[in-house]
């Protein structure tokens, strides 16, 4: 390709990035301004982490928002890993439309999940609440950690599993000692995808959130309505923090279609 | 010998098939009460006068569904969406064919992975944060203003936060790694001999692109295009948040029937004119794509 068009390619993948990240960057930074305004130039200030430290409804909301990942986290990474071993090493009447049934969970907009979860949660008499909420995102995690263990179990073969089988050891001892350790960092990737997906999930949160259980996105969401808060600023600044770690550490382990 | 291995291995299958369904139904099981149970539900919902639990008796009726003939409103507000839909998705196509592409073949290998992570990490941050974050710039007296008016001295405030162009670039935002990612992977697929037979047969590179290039991104474009187009139609926080009192649509409408007005009949039976209306359009779009990739046959 000539040297002038690879330089455009360049400067427009510069120009993406940049239209990507500098709202980001802009409201870090506004969550480290004195001034509630926004006003520039930036009067540095740590007030608002501080005023985020007085919050009680915030910071209750960020405790569920964690807990609720975690719980998510746990939950889809085992179910997950289980129906991926299903799927991936038995051959069984309907596996094919199990599989095709992971995709209405991903590719219905969330509004439509979000309002029948609300339904059947009134319903069935469960009401909303944290627990409504955990039910949902673990669901809408399965589908994800179901694929990323399943395309680790792909990548792994079964050779060696065959081969401790014919060295005498038995299906627990094959499934413990050599299945578990090799789809390991599979497991470990899907758990925290599914962290993510819940510690991020507003929508669905949204509809099924009751009055004093509320996750974190919720909460930014109304002080988003109410107006202009600063703090959410500082609370929006660690929620990205925390992705961004995550993404790295999934990335670590699980390349989602980085490498050829 | 030959006989008895295969009748070892059909009772073998069958016991791996249980063990199959074993592994996977409590994954399944969960599917079905939190997803698939509430969906059909809903969609029971949608054919009732009232909601069960307030009146008690709610009769079986189509209302719901015609409600949203009778109402011009509705027809005019889910246009507005999938208009939104197409501006986002059209949008971010053309900006993600060139950015892909730019990724693939004008990067050296390091900095693409650098920027492959870069394009990626928005995709793991949450969607209200960034939206969140285009507030901050894009109000009054905000960062942007700050800035036009530190470049033109007088020019006054901008006011593009709460009016549609501020929904489109929240979500041009939102959803541009994705077409991003999609277009990017099937740009890699592109073999340099195809592009260097066309070349030497005497194509220019507008022609290369035009006839060899565009065709083989067709799927990648086509992917991306679903994954945004989808989640725009039914997008509610953005417009809502970034488009202020200009900002009702399709999703915002039916929001309030589940959040504010109560009426879920009524937000079922929109919802699913909604899903039904993106699967039509994205039915009608499949075959475009496709003849298109006949092209270079």
């Amino acid at each position: 390709m000539s040297s002038s068009i690879r330089l455009l390619g360049q400067a427009l993948v510069t120009l993406v990035i940049g239209f990507l990240y500098l709202p980001i960057l802009v409201m870090i930074a506004m969550a480290f301004n004195k001034s509630p305004y926004y006003q520039l130039p930036i009067e540095w200030s740590l007030r608002w982490f501080n005023d985020l430290l007085a919050d009680q409804r915030l910071q209750e909301a960020a405790v569920n928002s964690v807990l609720i990942a975690t719980a998510t986290a746990v939950i889809a990474g085992a179910l997950g890993t289980l129906a991926a071993l299903g799927l991936a090493r038995y051959r069984f009447f309907g596996r094919g439309f199990l599989k095709a049934l992971l995709l209405p969970p991903i590719a219905i907009p969330w509004v439509i999940i979000g309002c029948a979860m609300l339904i059947l949660a009134f319903w069935t008499g469960i009401g909303r609440g944290l627990h409504a909420i955990l039910i949902s995102h673990v669901a809408l995690s399965l589908p994800y950690a179901i694929m990323v263990v399943g395309s680790r179990i792909a990548g792994q073969g079964t050779a060696c599993e065959e081969a401790a089988a014919t060295l005498g050891a038995n299906p627990r001892q094959v499934a413990l000692r050599i299945t578990l350790p090799l789809i390991a960092p599979g497991i470990v990737a899907a758990s925290l995808f599914s962290f993510a997906t819940s510690f991020d999930m507003f929508v669905i949160s949204y509809f099924l959130a009751a009055p004093g259980q509320t996750t974190l996105p919720v909460e930014i969401y109304a002080s988003i309505k109410e107006g202009f808060t600063p703090v959410i600023n500082v609370v929006s600044t660690i929620l990205i923090l925390v992705s961004f770690v995550l993404a790295v550490l999934i990335s670590r382990l699980h390349d989602f279609g980085t490498k050829q | 010998m030959t006989g008895a291995i295969v009748e070892n291995r059909q009772s073998a299958d069958r016991a791996s098939a249980w063990r199959g369904y074993a592994l996977v139904s409590p994954a399944y099981l969960w599917l079905l009460l939190a997803v698939f149970l509430p969906l059909s539900a809903m969609v029971y919902f949608s054919f009732l006068s009232s909601n069960v639990f307030d009146s008690g008796s709610a009769q079986f009726t189509l209302g719901n569904y015609l409600s949203f003939i009778r109402r011009p409103v509705y027809p005019i507000l889910l246009w507005r969406s999938v208009l939104l839909g197409i501006i986002v998705t059209a949008l971010c196509c053309f900006i993600g064919l060139f950015a892909g592409l730019a990724l693939a073949r004008a990067l050296p290998g390091r900095a693409r992975a650098l920027v492959f992570m870069l394009i990626l990490l928005p995709f793991w941050t949450s969607g209200l944060v960034r939206v969140f974050s285009w507030v901050v710039v894009l109000r009054t007296g905000g960062v942007l203003d700050s800035f036009v008016n530190w470049l033109v001295p007088g020019a006054g405030p901008t006011g593009i936060l709460y009016t549609y162009t501020a929904i489109v670039i929240g979500l041009v935002h939102a959803y541009l790694p994705y077409m991003i990612i999609t277009c990017y992977l099937s740009a890699l697929a592109i073999d340099d001999s195809i592009l260097d037979a066309a070349r030497s047969l005497g194509a220019t590179w507008p022609r290369v692109f035009r006839r060899v290039v565009l065709p083989l991104m067709l799927p990648g474009l086509g992917v991306g295009a679903v994954l945004t187009f989808v989640p725009v139609v039914g997008s509610f926080m953005e417009p809502r948040l970034l488009g202020g009192r200009s900002g009702t649509v399709f999703g915002t409408i039916i929001e309030d029937q589940f959040t504010a007005v109560f009426n879920w009949p009524l937000g079922a039976a929109l919802s699913f004119i909604m899903l039904a209306v993106v699967l039509v359009i994205m039915a009608i779009s499949a075959p475009l794509l496709r003849d298109r990739r006949e092209m270079l046959k």
